[in-house]
């Protein structure tokens, strides 16, 4: 059992310890709080204005697609405007402003958008809460992390006004297309990308220490490793990950940073021709060393992105369904062996960059075993509905939609891991379906999940039910819609990151590929149109939601209900005790369908 | 071609590895459709069967089977079976095997520059013409050195189509001259990076006479999607009737002079 932490003993971490005594000013309540629930709420607003402005982009992306050459309505003056002629001539997009707006919706979506959503605001928010501490271990710390990833945030929003633009070499930034792109004005949108990732990393690295620290240190008394919410340990796995993973990427972007502006060559071969031009480079670098660098965070990058979504689904089930998870413990080690296998599975993003049988038998056997985990997780998941009293609420309807969306993501993501197969597949538009399926249908409807679900805790008001279940079926339906034909698209041959939509290619070989363009593109329109009852609910039910008459509105288990509404500054009243495991519902013999873990026995 | 893969849209197979790959993509995709299936009867039917209003209490256990186990055995064994049956074998053959002389495999270069793809063949003499990075421009991505007798007869086909002859085994050694491109035909189940500072070589059989068309599969700069290159696969005289005239033509097959 883990010694027993006193909440008052930490009280003195504290910038404005025991609060009772003076309000705080507005600044230091919502700027520069050390609150891990104010934080949580900084990093989940920033990061919700991220992913509506990722996703604007990629409806104008969209556009460019579905209709090519033709100026983007609505906004195509506004672009023309800002970006200059050079990007958005007449309103329409060019080339480069298609391949900026690509790299920046990916770079926004995934790391400005949803690890600080997952993270930093439920993982802030949530896990002190779950675990019955009084904040993080390191609240100013956890205040400098939020600092970081809003510079990081402010000047990649900055990089857009450029001259010439943001980066515009896809998310991975391989070189050497990173540092010849703009040969003329070094301190061009990409050095503004590496500048910014410098302090995205930072922040995530602040977190995950926080986490790991946190989860380790400040558990309260009772509250066993067996007896976290599997929320946490998402958590506390996906804190180890960005750890260990994110620091080559840090090293790796200064060194792309001086190879950029500084006349380096760490990724640069000898005897490039840029423009017919020889590049006078010293040479000598490899363009792999960036892809084996950037890769090594990036694989585990996608767990990050999806394993704190899985804690989030298993909370709104195991509510919803009031019985415990079927297989807490294989989750959790099964957890532990993805986030271990993670590490070894990069270079199953790089088969077609020249490699042996060896290798490629490697990283192909892993990328296989690291499928068996993930199997394991999402059908405790689905056998965890069997014997429930399946509730059907907004919350509920996200987290058991993410299942089958989620299902399809990881499956689709097989004829991609063996690698002959992938010989066809790779960087078509498969590839694009794949990935979405598990970061949009999936990571985002577990997101919305957890803020319906976690709403009535942070406003003391629950969302609006009607508008909730509007929101859901348009997304589900228009989700499908939108990433579905890529896997057509991708047999037929389409490659990603294609300005034109394909039509060089598939003019001349298959015309009926580009009708699916506009059809994607239209599902897009009304996925996007079906957030409005979401932003309508959200504003709506933080000023006029129902009130909940409980602390525990949902009748819920673990502990951040056993709060009051909302969580004061230290979070508990009293001293929390955790007595049983995190999922006791409708247990035989007892009155109610639910027995919280603060409850004495 | 298999039918299911034909109702997806993929293009008809044409070298001669198509069908291995294919055969992998069809039963990974059996595998996947089968997990999939196989959860969503029991979700709908879960769904339905323990909804709060026909189940009001929920049960503690939930279920006692251990057939979940045995499923995920299942999933392991049948990845196992893909993976050591398939995948490795298709991979060694690919990358490890390379045509045998006996074969009279063709012998080529293929450069990458933004945006287009070009060739190069060693000429009748079957010697290929010394090459220097010092040469090298956009209208001679292959650096070839004029001065060398050896590089009088080569063929060079800058930024246009290439003929290649149907049945006989190519080796094509890729390269690119400033970023990383991507040569993909999806038609040959061909991709393979060009790695400036590389020279990575490609296999195939082209198996059917046709217009093939190159795709380039990694984002190379603004104008990516344009980046198409063709080659056409002709009979062995129409293939011996070209490639004599251009490399009697010289000077790298004219293309520059």
């Amino acid at each position: 059992m883990q010694t027993a932490t006193q909440p008052h003993s930490h009280s003195h971490d504290h910038a404005g310890h025991d609060h009772a005594h003076h309000e705080p000013g507005f600044f230091s309540k919502y700027i520069f709080s050390t609150d891990h629930k104010i934080i949580g709420i900084q990093y989940g607003v920033s990061a919700l204005i991220f992913l509506l402005f990722g996703f604007l982009l990629m409806l104008a992306m969209r556009y460019q697609l579905a209709y090519p050459g033709q100026p983007v309505p609505v906004v195509g003056s506004l672009l023309q405007k800002f970006l200059g002629d050079d990007l958005a001539k007449g309103g329409v997009m060019q080339a480069d402003l298609y391949n900026s707006f690509g790299a920046m919706h990916g770079t926004i979506m995934v790391f400005l958008a949803i690890v600080p959503i997952l993270f930093g605001a439920f993982g802030n928010y949530v896990t002190p809460l779950q675990i019955g501490a009084p904040d993080m271990a390191f609240p100013r710390l956890n205040m400098a992390s939020f600092h970081a990833y809003f510079l990081g945030g402010v000047i990649m929003f900055a990089s857009f006004f450029t001259p010439g633009g943001s980066a515009r070499s896809g998310w991975t930034s391989y070189s050497p297309l990173a540092s010849v792109t703009d040969l003329v004005n070094r301190f061009d949108g990409q050095t503004y990308w590496l500048i910014g990732m410098v302090f995205l990393i930072t922040s995530s690295l602040l977190g995950s220490v926080n986490f790991i620290a946190t989860i380790i240190q400040l558990r309260c008394r009772g509250m066993s490793w067996m007896r976290m919410p599997f929320f946490v340990w998402t958590q506390f796995i996906t804190g180890f990950l960005l750890l260990l993973a994110f620091p080559p990427l840090e090293a790796a972007g200064i060194m792309q940073l001086m190879d950029n502006l500084f006349g380096s060559s760490f990724f640069l071969p000898a005897g490039l021709v840029v423009n017919g031009t020889a590049l006078g480079v010293s040479g000598g670098g490899s363009p792999l060393l960036w892809q084996h660098l950037f890769w090594f965070l990036g694989h585990p990058e996608v767990y990050v992105l999806i394993l704190p979504a899985i804690g989030i689904v298993a909370e709104v089930i195991a509510n919803n369904t009031r019985k415990p998870l079927w297989g807490y413990k294989s989750m959790v080690y099964a957890t532990m062996s993805v986030g271990f296998l993670s590490f070894i599975v990069w270079a199953h993003h790089m088969y077609l960059t020249g490699m042996g049988t060896k290798i490629a038998t490697f990283f192909q056997t892993t990328t296989m075993m690291i499928s068996i985990p993930s199997v394991i997780i999402l059908t405790a998941l689905f056998i965890s509905l069997w014997g429930g009293s399946i509730r059907f609420n907004s919350a509920s309807l996200f987290a058991l939609s993410f299942l089958p969306m989620f299902g399809i993501g990881g499956l689709t993501g097989l004829p991609l891991g063996f690698n002959a197969s992938d010989v066809y597949l790779h960087d078509s538009y498969y590839v694009i379906g794949h990935f979405h399926y598990v970061v949009a249908p999936g990571t985002m409807f577990a997101v919305f999940a957890g803020i319906y679900y976690w709403f009535p805790k942070i406003s003391g008001r629950l969302m609006n039910e009607t508008l909730g279940k509007i929101h859901w079926a348009g997304s589900l339906f228009f989700m499908n819609c939108v990433f579905a034909p890529m896997f057509i698209q991708g047999f037929k041959g389409m490659s990603r990151r294609m300005y034109d939509g394909g039509t060089t290619y598939f003019l001349g070989v298959d015309p009926t590929a580009l009708s699916l363009n506009k059809m994607i593109t239209m599902s897009a329109i009304a996925l996007g149109l079906f957030q409005l009852p979401f932003i309508i609910n959200f504003f709506y039910s933080i000023f006029a939601g129902k009130k909940v008459h409980s602390d525990n509105p949902w009748n819920a288990t673990t502990m951040e209900w056993s709060t009051p509404t909302p969580p004061p500054h230290g979070n508990f009243t009293s001293e929390p005790v955790a007595y049983r495991g995190p999922y006791e519902y409708s247990v035989p013999g007892s009155k109610t369908d639910f027995t919280p873990q603060t409850q004495k026995p | 071609m298999n039918p299911l893969l034909k109702l997806v849209g993929m293009p008809e197979p044409a070298s001669a590895h198509a069908k291995g790959i294919d055969d992998l993509i069809v039963y990974v995709h059996l595998l996947m459709a089968v997990l999939f299936l196989g959860w969503m009867l029991y979700f709908f039917y879960v769904m339905f069967r323990f909804r709060k209003g026909a189940n009001p209490k929920a049960d503690y256990i939930g279920a006692r089977s251990h057939f979940s186990s045995y499923a995920e055995i299942g999933v392991a064994l049948v990845e196992a079976v893909l993976l050591i049956g398939l995948a490795i074998p298709l991979w060694a053959k690919a990358v490890d095997n390379p045509p045998k002389p006996e074969d009279k495999p063709i012998e080529m270069q293929i450069m990458a520059q933004q945006f287009a793809w070009s060739a190069h063949f060693a000429g009748l003499d079957g010697k290929w013409g010394r090459q220097d990075i010092k040469f090298a421009n956009s209208a001679n991505p292959f650096g070839l050195d004029t001065a060398d007798a050896a590089g009088k007869d080569d063929v060079s086909v800058v930024s246009e189509p290439f003929l290649l002859p149907v049945n006989r085994p190519v080796v094509a050694l890729l390269s690119s001259m400033d970023v990383i491109h991507c040569f993909k035909v999806p038609s040959m189940r061909v991709t393979q990076d060009a790695v400036p500072g590389l020279s990575i070589p490609v296999t195939f059989t082209p198996t059917k006479i046709g217009d093939y068309t190159i795709t380039c599969a990694q984002l190379c700069g603004s104008l990516h999607s344009t980046m198409r290159g063709a080659f056409k696969v002709v009979s062995e005289p129409d293939y011996t009737a070209w490639f004599e005239k251009k490399s009697k033509a010289g000077g790298g097959g004219g293309s520059f002079e």
